[in-house]
């Protein structure tokens, strides 16, 4: 599904991940922890192709494509996906619009036809129902008067209109209450298949309780220092960062 | 020089200097499919491939007056149109006075815009197509110009059919087809060319012309004022509620020809009309001049909604070619309660010169403007709106939406004058800026003249960039950079495009869309 070999990327001048290994399997949900300026959102980003990110080396393969070679709504045709940490807002731009639009593209890509108005209609109520949207949404601009927590629930319902194989949550729970939490996971468990992955980024174990991860990777410094299952999450609440921190040093003397 | 002027950001142009001759004709489009939410974008995405879709000349036989303007030019327009006496005195004191102006090289300079001057006697005033008798039925028009509606993609009996919308089509100068003319009749609404106007109802002519933006008003007034050659009037009797949107379309045509419209709409009290006008002209490489006059009165209670979509040349990439779009427009809200609305889409012409504006005189009016104004390659628009406030609680909303692309110059320039006498006046005005790339301009410069201290006056502008993070959003859903964009402009408008008529509104998108192609990046 996704295969990350050796990756090295800087934002301005800034190098931000060094030497990143990771591969996701079909159907599998992998979790990514780390400490603010691990690099985390950079991952998130150059998955989704961002321009301002700077691959210096390495390779990302998706369903066997060179990723790198494709612009952002490229991969996103591809069935790539991105729940973003921070929404934008589209003022004007309507849900019905903005995700008609969205859809048709897609369903092209895989040679679909498009959907007409009724069966459009008909999936948004379906989808937004899933995280507890108000279908009533459709008149409003894209994210614009939007709280928080229904940023963040519109992203997962993007996610299901749009069916990737491949979602990467960028720290889909910050900001978010218990009960909204809840929905959101709960969102996401729905979409769970054995066919799509799912990368979720993530500074808490909190939100690991409600998707239960596959796997589980530390990232730090640039780089997955640490990967095991679901209690190496609980270990990290428990522990903090620096218990890794000092644990990589030791064995690895002359990382950068 | 401009008081309380907010310069958002500033580039100036340098235009060549240019062969300037003029020429110019009219006409319209409109046999759109139905408007429909769902499809909008497909829609547009359908369109927004050509470059200027209504590129082309009609060949037909005119009747053309040689360049320049003497008064012997207004005697020969006056003539050829039959005109009686007074009407021909009006426009020689016009001239007499243009004359003037012209000799104190009076232009309007204080416009943020930047061309060479124009010179007036390489123009010529006058084209009329020759097949001048006014026909009963469409198989009797001129088989050409039918089939320049035709590519423009309008039937007029599908109009007739399907929109309900009577069409009073000014082809160059003189006005060759008129639809449902008898319905309104039977409600006694006139709707017709200005010439037949003049012709038959000579006395609403003589009251109104001239009594909303007389012949001294500005330079471009005076010059249409001398030499208009057509144009549509409109009169809406006492409690008569138009039932249909009424419509013009204009189209430049003669190579060479300056074409100067005039239109007057008098809603008599308690009356309703919506109109709309609408623009396309061919492609060419000379500059052409336009300078319109319309006036509009409305008297006690009485409404009128006037839309337009002007979508004349803008010349080329470099700036070459364009129309010169000098107009004046203006209504006045006569009565108690009455209502004056302007909507716009600018997107056409090279130079852009226009305030449609309301007089508000009666207690207790409603002036509002809305416009969406779009420049790219090396357009320039100085475009706005005056609220003059007289009477008591008189209240003005202005809208303006900007959206500059390329090396373009996008300016919004109004007035809000609250008269000593305006007890308890409001405006609202709100005025905001698109930018799409780092080479244009926007530019506001609201003036607000208070002179009443009950009034209350509010000013909101904003710039923003269209924003590479709401791109990426886009495109990280699938969409490509080009229909994000599109999204996002329109967007931006939606608020005055669902201000125009529904027909209306699908062209202004479609207009959009195609002014968007290749503007962005």
């Amino acid at each position: 599904m996704l295969s990350i070999k050796n990756l090295h990327v800087q934002i301005e001048g800034n190098k931000i991940l060094n030497g990143l290994d990771l591969d996701v399997e079909p159907g599998m949900i992998h979790a990514i922890m780390g400490p603010n300026g691990s690099g985390k959102s950079t991952l998130a980003s150059v998955l989704a192709g961002r321009e301002e990110y700077e691959v210096l080396e390495g390779e990302i393969t998706f369903k066997g494509q060179d990723l790198l070679e494709l612009g952002p709504d490229e991969r996103a045709r591809e069935g790539l996906f991105l729940a973003f940490q921070y929404p934008v807002e589209l003022p004007g731009v309507s849900m019905s619009n903005f995700l008609k639009e969205a859809v048709n593209s897609v369903r092209e890509h895989r040679g679909l036809p498009p959907l007409s108005s009724a069966e459009f209609l008909k999936d948004m109520k379906e989808k937004a129902a899933l995280v507890d949207l108000n279908p009533d949404l459709k008149r409003r601009s894209v994210n614009e008067g939007f709280s928080g927590g229904e940023k963040k629930r519109n992203e997962i319902f993007q996610l299901a209109m749009l069916d990737p194989t491949l979602a990467i949550l960028d720290e889909t729970d910050s900001g978010l209450d218990i009960d909204a939490l809840r929905i959101v996971a709960d969102g996401v468990n729905k979409l769970r298949d054995e066919n799509r992955s799912f990368v979720v980024i993530t500074h808490y174990q909190r939100l690991l309780n409600y998707i239960v991860p596959d796997v589980v990777h530390v990232l730090l410094n640039g780089r997955i220092v640490k990967s095991g299952t679901k209690d190496l999450a609980l270990q990290l609440e428990e522990k903090g960062y620096d218990w890794l921190k000092s644990e990589i040093e030791l064995s690895e003397p002359t990382t950068a | 020089m401009y008081p309380g002027a907010i310069v958002d950001s500033e580039r100036r142009l340098n235009l060549n200097k240019r062969n300037n001759r003029y020429f110019k004709l009219e006409i319209d489009f409109s046999a759109l499919p139905p408007f429909n939410d769902m499809d909008e974008t497909k829609y547009l995405q359908s369109v927004a491939d050509s470059e200027y879709e209504y590129g082309f000349v009609t060949e037909i036989d005119a009747d053309t007056a040689p360049k320049g303007l003497s008064e012997d030019t207004v005697r020969l327009i006056s003539s050829k149109k039959g005109e009686p006496e007074w009407m021909l005195d009006w426009r020689l004191r016009a001239f007499r006075h243009w004359q003037k102006l012209a000799e104190k090289e009076a232009y309007p300079r204080w416009a943020h815009l930047d061309y060479p001057d124009i010179d007036f006697q390489d123009v010529s005033y006058y084209s009329a197509p020759n097949s001048k008798p006014k026909y009963e039925s469409l198989d009797e028009v001129d088989p050409e110009l039918l089939r320049t509606f035709d590519r423009l993609g309008i039937s007029l009996q599908e109009q007739k059919r399907l929109t309900g919308v009577a069409v009073d089509i000014v082809m160059d100068s003189v006005s060759v087809a008129t639809t449902f003319k008898d319905e309104l009749e039977k409600q006694g609404i006139i709707f017709c060319s200005f010439g037949e106007a003049i012709e038959k109802h000579p006395e609403l002519v003589k009251k109104y012309i001239g009594s909303v933006v007389p012949y001294s008003d500005n330079f471009y007034a005076c010059l249409n004022s001398a030499v208009f050659s057509d144009g549509s009037f409109c009169y809406i009797p006492e409690g008569v509620r138009c039932p249909m949107e009424l419509s013009t379309y204009f189209r430049i045509n003669e190579a060479g020809t300056g074409q100067f419209e005039r239109t007057l709409i008098v809603a008599e009290k308690g009356s309703y009309v919506s109109y709309l006008e609408g623009c396309t002209a061919p492609m060419r490489d000379e500059n052409q001049l336009h300078a319109a006059v319309v006036e509009i009165i409305a008297m006690e209670d009485a409404e009128v909604k006037y839309s337009t979509i002007q979508n004349w040349y803008p010349g080329d990439k470099n700036g070459k070619g364009g129309i010169y779009n000098f107009v004046t427009k203006r209504g006045i809200c006569e009565g108690d309660n009455a209502k004056i609305s302007w909507t716009q889409l600018e997107t056409g012409s090279s130079i852009t010169w226009k305030y449609p504006s309301v007089i508000l005189k009666g207690d207790n009016t409603t002036g509002e403007f809305y416009s969406v104004a779009f420049t790219k390659n090396k357009q320039q628009a100085d475009t706005g709106t005056k609220m003059i406030h007289l009477g008591k609680n008189s209240s003005s909303t202005i809208i303006s939406k900007g959206i500059s692309a390329g090396e373009s110059n996008n300016s919004y320039r109004g007035l809000v004058k609250i008269n000593k006498k305006a007890q308890g006046a409001r405006n609202f005005s709100q005025c905001d800026s698109l930018l799409l790339g780092d080479r244009c301009g926007a530019h506001t410069f609201p003036y607000i003249e208070i002179d009443n201290s009950t009034a209350q006056v509010e000013h909101e502008a904003t710039t923003s960039k269209v924003g590479e993070d709401q791109i990426f959003y886009c495109n990280s859903r699938g969409i490509g950079e080009a229909e994000a964009v599109k999204l996002i402009v329109n967007g931006f408008c939606k608020e005055i495009l669902a201000e125009l008529p529904m027909e209306f509104a699908v062209e202004a998108q479609k207009l959009l869309a195609i002014e968007l192609e290749g503007s962005v990046g």
